[in-house]
C-alpha cells in the first residue's frame, strides 16, 4: 500500500520529485530512500535480439535507470525484462512468463505485431499493457479494455510532422519549389507512407510532392535510390528512414552531389542516432527530424537526462528512452494512484490517467476511449555539432531553425 | 505397434489433460511446441517421406494464413470456409513449384534453393499488395476472446489450445496412414532411388508432385491457425526465411522420415529454448543473445552426435522396433 | 536522365563487383567441397567486424587491413572444415544446412555479445571523394573497393591455374576417387579449400565495410545475395561468380530505376528462379 492518497498528480509534486531525483543522482549516490511500498512488478518485453535488437536495446537502456528515479518519486517499481528476440511466437510465451512469475503490468512491445500478440495475452488475462512505442493504428482500435499506448500513431506522426515544416518555412522565411519523398518500406516506414500520401494534400502544403521512393531498408546500397530522388529535381527531401538506411542514404546525397535546401523528416528514428553523427561527422548537421521529443525544460527530462549520461555516458538521449521511461511511469502512477500493485486496481487507475509534467514534449498524459493518449505533439528537432536540439516549437526551443543547410561542400 | 499405441495414447492424454494442471504460460508454450509440431509433420510428407527439400515452406504458412485472413477481414468470410481457400491457393503454389522444378530437373540443392527463391519472391511481392496491409501488416479483428467460436475461429486461447491438439492429432494419423497407402510406397521408393522406381513405372512426377501439393496444403492450415491464433500478419513474418528455418528445424531433429519425429523434435527445441532462458537468467547472464547462442551450440550438439535424429536413437532405448506404422524403412 | 543512369549503371556494376569476390568465396567451396555455406553471409559480417575493429582501435585503414583479415577468415575457415564440417561431407544436404544454420545462429548472436545491436559502418578520410570522369560522378571507396576484388579474383584464379595445391584442389573437385587414387590428401585440401573460401569472404566483408555498415542481422542478407549471384553465374564456376556479381549489381539498379527500388530485390529473385529453371549450371556452369 501507498501512502500517498491524492487520486491525482499533481505538477508541483512531480517537479518536486523530480527535483529530488537529480538531487540525489547529482550526489552519484544509488541508494535511495526505502519505501514502505511494496515496488509495482513491471514486465517489460523488448527486442533486445533479433533483428530489432538495436532499437529494443535503446528502449532498455531508458529502462534500466528508470526504477531509481520513480523510487525517488515515491513510486517503486521493480522491473523484470523479457526478450521478444523479434518473434511473434516468444513475445506471446513471454509474456504468459512475465504474468505466470508475478507481473502486475506489462510494458512493451516496441513492434507492433508483437505489441498485438501481447495485448491480447493482457486482455485475457486481465493485466494492463502500456505500450512504449508501436505506431500501427490498428493496434487502439481493437476494443481492448487493457491496454493504453502512450505513442501517437502514425498519421498523427504525419500531420504533425507537416504541419511543423511549415513552421519551420515561416520562421525562416524560405520556402522550397519541390519535394521527393523517400521512405523505408518496413512497416513503420510504409505506415508513415501511407499517412503521408493521404494527409499531404489535406494539408495546404506549401510545395508540391513530385516523387515517391519506397527502398527496401536492408537492401545492401541505396546508391540508385538517391539517384532517382536527384532527378527530379527537387529541393526538399522528405525522409522517412528506419535506422542506419538514413546514413546510408546521406552518404550516397553528398557522393553525388545531390544538395536540396534541406532533409527532413515527417517523424521517425534515424537521423538522431548515435552511430548516424559518427558515420557522417560534419554531413549529420542540419537535418531535421520532426518527432515526439524529450522536453529539454522539464525537471522530470533533466533528472532522466542526468541517470542516463551517468549509467551510459556514450548512448544517445532520444524517444526510445523517453517514452520507455514514461511508459513506466504510466504505471507507476496508476498503481499510486489505486493505492495498491494489483493488476485490476491498476487497470482501473489507468484510464484516469493525467500527468501533467512528465518528459516528452506535449500535454498531460492522458488516455482517451480507445487508450490512446491524444497529447502526444511532436517537436522540430536539427542536428548541430553532432547533437540534436529542439527548434520548434519555439516554447521549448534550444536553438533557431536553420533552413536552408548550407551545401555538403560547404560545410568547414 | 502395440507398444507405440501406448505411447501415443499417453502423449494425446497428457496433451488433452494438461490445461487441468498447466497455467496460461505453459498452455502457450505447448501451443507453440504443436504448431511446430504441426507444420513439421507437414513439411515432413514433403522431404521425409518423398525427399524432396524444401526450404522455403513458409510460403505455404504465408499463402495459407493470407488467403483465410483476408478473406476474413475483407469479405468476412469464416475461417471454416476461408481454410478451404487456403488449402487451394497454397496447394496450387505447391503445384507451380513443383511442375516447375520437376518438369526442368532441379535437383538436390538447386531445387532447395528453388523454393527459398519462390518464398523470398512471394514475401517482396506480398509487401506490394497493398490491400493485404503491405508492410503495415493485414489485422484481424480480434473480437470476442471468452466464447468458442470454431466457424470463426475467434474465442479463448483454450479453444485454440485444443484446435492445435486436434490438428497435430490428425496429421498425425493422416501420414500414419499415408506412409502404409500405395502412394507412401511409391514416395519411399521415389526418394531412395529415382531412376529404380521409374524403371518399375512409377510415374516419379506424379508422386513428386502429391507429395509437394498435400505437403503445401496441410502447411497451409497450420497458418490458417497461425492467423487467427495471433490476428496479424506481416509479410516479414509470414514468409521470412527465418520462419522457414524453424519449420525444419523440429522434423530434423526430432527424426526425418519418422511420424515420432517432428512432435519430439518440437517437444524438445521448444522447450530447449525456454529453459535455456530460464538458466541463463538463473545464471545471472542478462546479455541478450545469450540464450540463441546456447540454442546454437545445442542444436550443433544435437546434429553433431545424433544426425538421425533423436527419435531413431530413442526408439532405440525404449526398445521400440522399426518399421510398423513409423514411417521408418529398416535401414 | 541518361546522365543519372549511366552514373547508376557504374556504381552497380562497381559494387557488384565486391559482391562477386563474396560470392566467389561461396563458389569456391561448392564446386570443391559440394557444401553449400548456408553461414556465408555470417562469416562476411564477421570479416566486416574485423575491419571495423582494426580501423577503429588500430586506425587501420582496410584497405591495408585486409590481408591481416583475409588470413583471420582463413584461419577460421579451414578450423571450421576441419572440426566441424568436415564430417557431415557426406551427408545429405538437409544435415550441412542444419549445421549451418547452427554456426549462422552462433555467429550472429556471438557478434551480438561482443558488438552490440547497433550498426558499425567504417568513414575512411577519402569516404565522400568522388571522381569526375568527363559527366560521370565515380566514387572513389567504391572505384578502389571494386578494383581490390578484381585484383584478387585475378589472383584466385593464378592460385588454381599456377600452383601446386590450386592445381590439387581442381583435381578433387574433378575427379575425387582419382584424387584419393594418386594420393591426395583430400582432407587437408577440402580443409584449405575452405579456408580460400572464407579468405575471399574476409578480403570482400573488408571491401564492403566502406560501403555499407555492419550490423548483427547483416548476415542472413548477405548469404541470400550470394546465393543469387552464384547461382545465376554458376555455382562452382569462378568467372561465373564474377559475371554473376554484375548482372545482379546492375540489374538490381536498372529495376530500382525504372520500377520501384523496394521492390529490387523481387526482381533479383525472379532472376534467379528463372536460371535455375531454364539453366540450373548458372550461365557460365558447365552440366555436371
Amino acid at each position: 500500500m501507498s501512502g500517498h492518497s491524492s487520486p491525482m498528480v499533481n505538477r508541483r509534486g512531480f517537479l518536486a520529485a523530480g527535483a529530488a531525483g537529480a538531487a540525489v543522482l547529482g550526489l552519484g549516490g544509488r541508494a535511495r530512500p526505502l519505501h514502505a511500498a511494496e515496488p509495482l512488478k513491471v514486465g517489460l518485453l523488448l527486442p533486445l535480439s533479433g533483428s530489432l535488437a538495436r532499437e529494443g536495446q535503446s528502449c532498455k537502456r531508458g529502462a534500466d535507470v528508470t526504477p531509481a528515479l520513480l523510487a525517488d518519486m515515491g513510486m517503486p517499481v521493480q522491473l523484470m525484462i523479457a526478450d521478444t528476440e523479434t518473434n511473434i511466437d516468444t513475445a506471446r510465451t513471454r509474456a504468459e512468463k512475465l504474468i505466470a512469475d508475478g507481473a502486475q503490468v506489462l510494458v512493451g512491445a516496441f513492434d507492433s505485431a508483437h505489441t498485438l500478440a501481447v495485448a491480447q495475452v493482457c486482455e485475457q488475462r486481465g493485466v494492463p499493457l502500456v505500450i512504449n512505442i508501436a505506431a500501427a493504428p490498428n493496434i487502439t482500435e481493437q476494443g481492448f479494455k487493457t491496454v493504453f499506448r502512450n505513442f501517437p500513431t502514425a498519421p498523427k506522426l504525419v500531420t504533425e510532422g507537416l504541419a511543423l515544416m511549415k513552421d519551420v518555412f515561416k520562421t525562416t522565411g524560405t520556402t522550397p519549389t519541390k519535394a521527393v519523398f523517400l521512405h523505408n518500406n518496413d512497416t513503420f516506414g510504409t505506415a508513415m507512407a501511407g499517412a503521408v500520401n493521404k494527409l499531404f494534400p489535406t494539408l495546404d502544403m506549401p510545395f508540391p510532392l513530385v516523387e515517391t521512393i519506397a527502398y527496401d531498408g536492408a537492401a545492401r546500397d541505396l546508391a540508385v535510390e538517391v539517384g532517382k530522388a536527384k532527378a527530379t529535381g527537387a529541393d526538399l527531401v522528405l525522409l522517412v528512414p528506419h535506422g542506419d538506411d538514413c546514413i546510408r542514404v546521406i552518404r550516397e546525397m553528398v557522393k553525388q552531389r545531390f544538395e536540396p535546401k534541406a532533409v527532413i523528416s515527417p517523424g521517425s528514428p534515424g537521423m538522431y542516432e548515435a552511430q548516424f553523427y559518427k558515420t557522417l561527422g560534419k554531413y549529420s548537421d542540419y537535418c531535421m527530424t520532426n518527432l515526439p521529443w524529450i522536453n529539454p525544460k522539464t525537471a522530470m527530462s533533466q533528472a532522466l537526462l542526468k541517470a542516463f549520461t551517468k549509467a551510459y555516458p556514450d548512448a544517445l538521449f532520444e524517444m526510445n528512452i523517453g517514452y520507455t521511461f514514461e511508459a513506466i511511469l504510466i504505471a507507476a502512477d496508476a498503481a499510486k494512484r489505486a493505492g495498491s500493485t494489483d493488476p485490476k486496481a491498476v487497470l482501473a487507475a489507468l484510464p484516469v490517467t493525467s500527468i501533467a509534467e512528465h518528459v516528452m514534449i506535449g500535454g498531460p498524459i492522458v488516455f482517451d476511449a480507445k487508450g490512446q493518449n491524444t497529447n502526444t505533439r511532436s517537436a522540430t528537432i536539427q542536428n548541430f555539432g553532432g547533437k540534436p536540439l529542439v527548434v520548434l516549437p519555439s516554447e521549448v526551443a534550444e536553438a533557431k531553425p536553420v533552413f536552408p543547410a548550407p551545401g555538403w561542400q560547404q560545410r568547414g | 505397434m502395440s507398444r507405440q499405441a501406448i505411447l501415443l495414447g499417453l502423449l494425446l492424454a497428457a496433451f488433452a489433460l494438461a490445461p487441468l494442471v498447466a497455467g496460461p504460460y505453459l498452455l502457450s508454450v505447448l501451443v507453440v511446441v504443436m504448431y511446430f509440431a504441426y507444420v513439421g509433420q507437414a513439411w515432413n510428407i514433403m522431404m521425409g517421406f518423398a525427399g524432396q527439400l524444401s526450404l522455403g515452406h513458409t510460403l505455404y504458412v504465408g499463402l495459407g494464413a493470407y488467403t483465410a485472413a483476408a478473406l476474413f477481414v475483407h469479405l468476412g468470410v469464416p475461417a471454416v470456409f476461408g481454410l478451404f481457400a487456403s488449402v487451394a491457393v497454397a496447394a496450387l503454389a505447391g503445384g507451380v513449384v513443383g511442375s516447375l522444378g520437376f518438369r526442368f530437373g532441379v535437383k538436390g540443392v538447386y531445387f532447395a534453393l528453388l523454393t527459398i527463391a519462390f518464398a523470398e519472391f512471394t514475401r517482396i511481392l506480398f509487401e506490394h499488395i497493398p490491400g493485404l496491409g503491405g508492410p503495415g501488416g493485414l489485422f484481424l479483428p480480434v473480437g470476442d476472446r471468452s466464447g468458442i467460436d470454431l466457424v470463426h475461429l475467434r474465442g479463448h486461447p483454450l479453444m485454440f489450445y485444443y484446435l492445435i491438439l486436434a490438428m497435430t492429432a490428425g496429421i498425425f494419423l493422416l501420414c500414419r496412414r499415408l506412409v502404409r497407402s500405395r502412394l507412401g510406397y511409391t514416395w519411399l521408393a521415389v526418394r531412395e532411388d529415382q531412376e529404380a522406381a521409374a524403371a518399375l513405372g512409377i510415374n516419379v512426377f506424379r508422386a513428386k508432385l502429391a507429395a509437394v501439393m498435400l505437403s503445401a496444403g496441410l502447411t497451409a492450415l497450420g497458418g490458417v491457425f497461425f492467423a487467427f491464433y495471433y490476428n496479424n500478419l506481416f509479410p516479414n513474418q509470414a514468409f521470412g526465411m527465418n520462419r522457414s528455418i524453424e519449420i525444419i528445424l523440429a522434423p530434423i531433429v526430432g527424426g526425418l522420415g519418422t511420424l515420432f519425429g517432428p512432435i519430439l523434435g518440437a517437444l524438445i527445441l521448444t522447450p530447449l529454448g525456454e529453459g535455456i532462458t530460464m538458466a541463463t537468467e538463473a545464471m545471472g547472464f542478462k546479455a541478450a543473445g545469450i540464450k540463441q547462442l546456447c540454442y546454437g551450440l545445442a542444436l550443433l550438439a544435437i546434429v553433431k552426435f545424433l544426425p538421425d535424429g533423436v527419435w531413431p536413437w530413442a526408439r532405440a532405448r525404449l526398445g521400440l522396433e522399426p518399421g510398423d506404422g513409423d514411417g521408418e524403412d529398416d535401414r | 536522365m541518361t546522365i543519372d543512369l549511366a552514373n547508376q549503371i557504374v556504381t552497380g556494376l562497381l559494387t557488384g563487383l565486391v559482391y562477386s569476390l563474396m560470392a566467389l568465396g561461396l563458389s569456391v567451396i561448392f564446386g570443391v567441397v559440394r557444401v553449400v555455406n548456408f553461414a556465408h553471409g555470417e562469416m562476411t559480417a564477421l570479416a566486416m567486424y574485423a575491419a571495423w575493429a582494426l580501423f577503429t582501435w588500430a586506425e587501420l585503414d582496410p584497405l591495408l587491413g585486409l590481408p591481416l583479415i583475409a588470413l583471420l577468415l582463413f584461419v577460421l575457415g579451414y578450423v571450421m572444415q576441419r572440426g566441424l564440417i568436415d564430417a557431415f561431407v557426406a551427408k545429405p544436404e538437409h544435415m550441412q544446412f542444419i549445421l549451418l544454420v547452427a554456426v549462422a545462429i552462433i555467429m550472429v548472436n556471438g557478434s551480438l555479445l561482443v558488438f552490440g545491436p547497433d550498426a558499425h559502418g567504417i568513414q575512411v578520410p577519402y569516404g565522400f571523394d568522388t571522381y569526375e570522369v568527363g559527366p560521370l560522378l565515380v566514387d572513389k571507396v567504391r572505384l578502389l573497393a571494386a578494383t581490390a576484388a578484381l585484383c584478387i579474383s585475378g589472383l584466385l584464379m593464378l592460385f588454381f591455374r599456377r600452383t601446386m595445391t590450386g592445381k590439387a584442389i581442381r583435381a578433387c573437385a574433378d575427379n575425387l576417387v582419382g584424387a584419393r587414387v594418386i594420393g591426395l590428401n583430400v582432407k587437408r585440401l577440402y580443409a584449405v579449400t575452405f579456408g580460400i573460401g572464407a579468405a575471399c569472404v574476409g578480403a570482400a566483408g573488408a571491401l564492403l565495410s566502406m560501403l555499407i555498415d555492419v550490423m548483427p542481422s547483416s548476415g542472413p542478407e548477405l548469404t541470400m545475395l550470394a546465393f543469387i549471384i552464384v547461382i545465376v553465374g554458376g555455382l562452382g564456376s569462378m568467372g561465373g561468380a564474377l559475371l554473376g556479381g554484375i548482372l545482379i549489381g546492375v540489374s538490381e539498379v536498372l529495376a530500382g530505376y525504372f520500377l520501384m527500388p523496394s521492390m529490387k530485390g523481387m526482381f533479383s529473385f525472379a532472376i534467379l528462379i528463372l536460371i535455375l529453371i531454364l539453366r540450373p549450371q548458372g550461365l557460365m556452369g558447365a552440366r555436371k
